[in-house]
């Protein structure tokens, strides 16, 4: 009787929920329960639609392939759609800053849509993929099915939940302002639940493997698990004001908070944005290239290096403040050795196309790879020169930082993301190859351009807010009002709406392009490599 | 143990013995005979599509 569990628990869950609403002790957690109340609603009708009792449905499904792949399918789905999601929320909130009338109270204005598309980026979009490449990946990599059958399923969907429940409650207002984990003690103790069934999936899969070794994509995968559950039950230690509400206090107070805040912040970009996305790595960039990577004892090197290093470079976002000079001082030197890791993959990377560049003339997702590790490779030394104190005192909470992190995440997350993308669609759906490989070279191309913009026009942007805000006169006084250091960005800000324009239409050309390949058709068009100068006649 | 003690702890014994693991790791990676092992193992993901057709 395949679903009729899942649908009784996912009902019970709704009515749970429902109880929650009715019982709430304020408005914004009864809202928040009528959208919960919903959505396992909804998800219970749709899990009853597809119960069947017959026995031959059981047979059917013993005799499925030996990977399990629906789950990763899903995964790419989701993974595209939340990258439109999220880089359409960025653009939005890049033209409030630049139009400040299009600010929306009380649900669209800037310090709501904020976090939502910053969750919708990093976690929608770049959880979803880090998912179904995971997955993918280990299966491939250990040669044994998925661990725990319907579990993978659990987690996929528990994980959109998780999604739409931030996203809703972002905007309802609900938030424990802590960057990058603002959703409220509920919903961080749902993710908690699912994030534990994550790594049971992925380590139960490295255990029942058939391949005795275990290949470094999924060293790097696991420690992203891992070191995510550990930095999010730290950082998330609340105590709730009430069982029906949505406010928590912290458990830290001063600047202990704020280092448990940045600690949990810039590992989250360490394992969550580094270290997953450099299984990926490990594993799509030999493949696509089909050749083994350059070193695979750099490879462990590079692995060891980088998670001992990165978890002691979160004080950099504390420089100048209340924490002890010497806890600064640490973060900033464990930055700076950063760089070296960083860099050794990056070149393990790029060498393993040595003696094989010529692909790249070919091969346009290939040529999103090395262009995603020649951002990572960017965005890894300007971030540990960025930590040093001198230069952070002219940097810090000014947009040079926002143009930091969008060249490593549109650069380095987005890029090897999308290559992810096109790697696996045909395969997954076993279609001979994407509906277009020209419309990848748009897309890389047009995203391209946009970061390029973006982070130019943010360096620009953030010098000139750090220097107006330290000029004094010769009697000690401050020369510029803060108004002023804003109207003197307002062009880059304009600008800025440009790149994220066209970063965004070129995750449309992405969308475009895996729908039609789903759907099994292919582009008629001039093959790559093919110099001739006349027309190719077709087949 | 109050917070000096801890600190103290953590810049003497802690950082040798986190120093000595790096090192450890180092020398175990680079040992002698490793390269044949890992040129064996960097195949890993170029290998499984034999066995899925």
């Amino acid at each position: 009787m395949k679903y009729m569990t899942e649908a009784i628990l996912v009902g019970l869950a709704a009515f749970l929920a429902l109880l929650g609403a009715a019982f709430a002790q304020d408005s914004l957690f009864q809202t928040h329960m009528w959208i919960l109340f919903a959505l396992l609603a909804g998800g219970t009708l749709v899990l009853l639609r597809n119960v069947h009792v017959t026995p031959q449905a059981e047979a059917a499904q013993s005799e499925e392939s030996f990977y399990m792949d629906g789950v990763v399918r899903y995964g790419v789905i989701a993974t595209v759609f939340w990258g439109i999601v999220g880089f359409l929320v960025g653009v939005v909130i890049a033209c409030q800053l630049a139009w400040p009338e299009l600010n929306i109270e009380p649900w669209f204005n800037f310090g709501r849509m904020r976090p939502l598309h910053t969750s919708a980026v990093i976690f929608a979009f770049g959880g979803n993929a880090l998912l179904a490449t995971s997955f993918y990946v280990v299966q491939r990599t250990t040669r044994a099915r998925l661990f725990g059958g319907n579990l993978a399923w659990f987690v996929f969907w528990g994980y959109q939940l998780f999604i739409a429940m931030a996203a809703t409650g972002y905007l309802l207002g609900i938030t424990q302002s802590r960057e990058y984990a603002e959703p409220e003690w509920y919903v961080d103790i749902w993710i908690t639940v699912v994030w534990v069934a994550y790594l049971i999936v992925f380590m139960g899969t490295i255990v029942k493997r058939k391949e005795p070794h275990i290949y470094v994509a999924n060293w790097f995968y696991l420690s992203f698990i891992i070191t995510v559950a550990m930095l999010h039950l730290v950082n998330n230690l609340a105590m709730p004001v009430s069982l029906l509400g949505v406010k928590s206090y912290s458990l830290f107070a001063g600047v202990q908070d704020a280092l448990t805040q940045w600690w949990y912040g810039h590992n989250a970009v360490g394992f969550f944005l580094t270290a997953g996305f450099l299984g990926m790595m490990y594993y799509f960039v030999p493949k696509q290239a089909n050749r083994p990577i350059y070193s695979y004892r750099l490879s462990i090197v590079h692995f060891w290096s980088l998670i001992f290093l990165y978890i002691w470079a979160g004080p950099h976002h504390l420089h100048y403040t209340a924490l002890p000079d010497w806890a600064q001082t640490l973060g900033m030197v464990f930055s700076i050795m950063l760089w070296m890791p960083s860099w050794g993959g990056m070149i393990n990377g790029l060498m393993t196309l040595s003696g094989a560049w010529d692909k790249l003339r070919t091969d346009p997702i290939l040529r999103m790879m090395v262009l995603a590790l020649a951002f990572y490779g960017m965005s890894t030394f300007e971030g540990p020169m960025m930590s040093i104190k001198s230069v952070n005192s002219l940097s810090h909470y000014t947009d040079w930082t926002i143009g930091h992190v969008h060249s490593g995440a549109l650069g380095w997350v987005g890029m090897i993301s999308f290559a992810a993308v096109y790697y696996l669609v045909p395969k997954l759906w076993n279609r001979e190859r994407l509906y277009s490989l020209r419309l990848v070279n748009w897309h890389l191309w047009l995203a391209t351009l946009g970061i390029v913009i973006y982070a130019a026009v943010m360096w620009v942007a953030g010098i000139v807010q750090g220097l107006m805000w330290r000029e004094f006169d010769s009697e000690g006084f401050l020369v510029n009002s803060f108004i002023e250091t804003v109207s003197a960005i307002h062009p880059e800000y304009v600008m800025r709406v440009f790149g994220g324009l066209l970063y965004l239409l070129g995750a449309f050309v992405m969308a475009y392009n895996v729908w039609m390949t789903i759907r099994g058709r292919v582009r008629d068009e001039a093959a790559y490599g093919a110099t001739s100068t006349g027309p190719v006649p077709a087949e | 143990m109050d917070y000096n003690t801890f600190r103290q702890f953590a810049d003497s014994w802690g950082l040798l013995y986190l120093f000595i693991v790096f090192i450890a790791v180092i020398v175990y990676v680079y040992r002698p005979g490793s390269k044949k092992i890992a040129d064996e193992v960097a195949k890993i993901p170029l290998e499984e599509d034999k066995d899925n057709v």
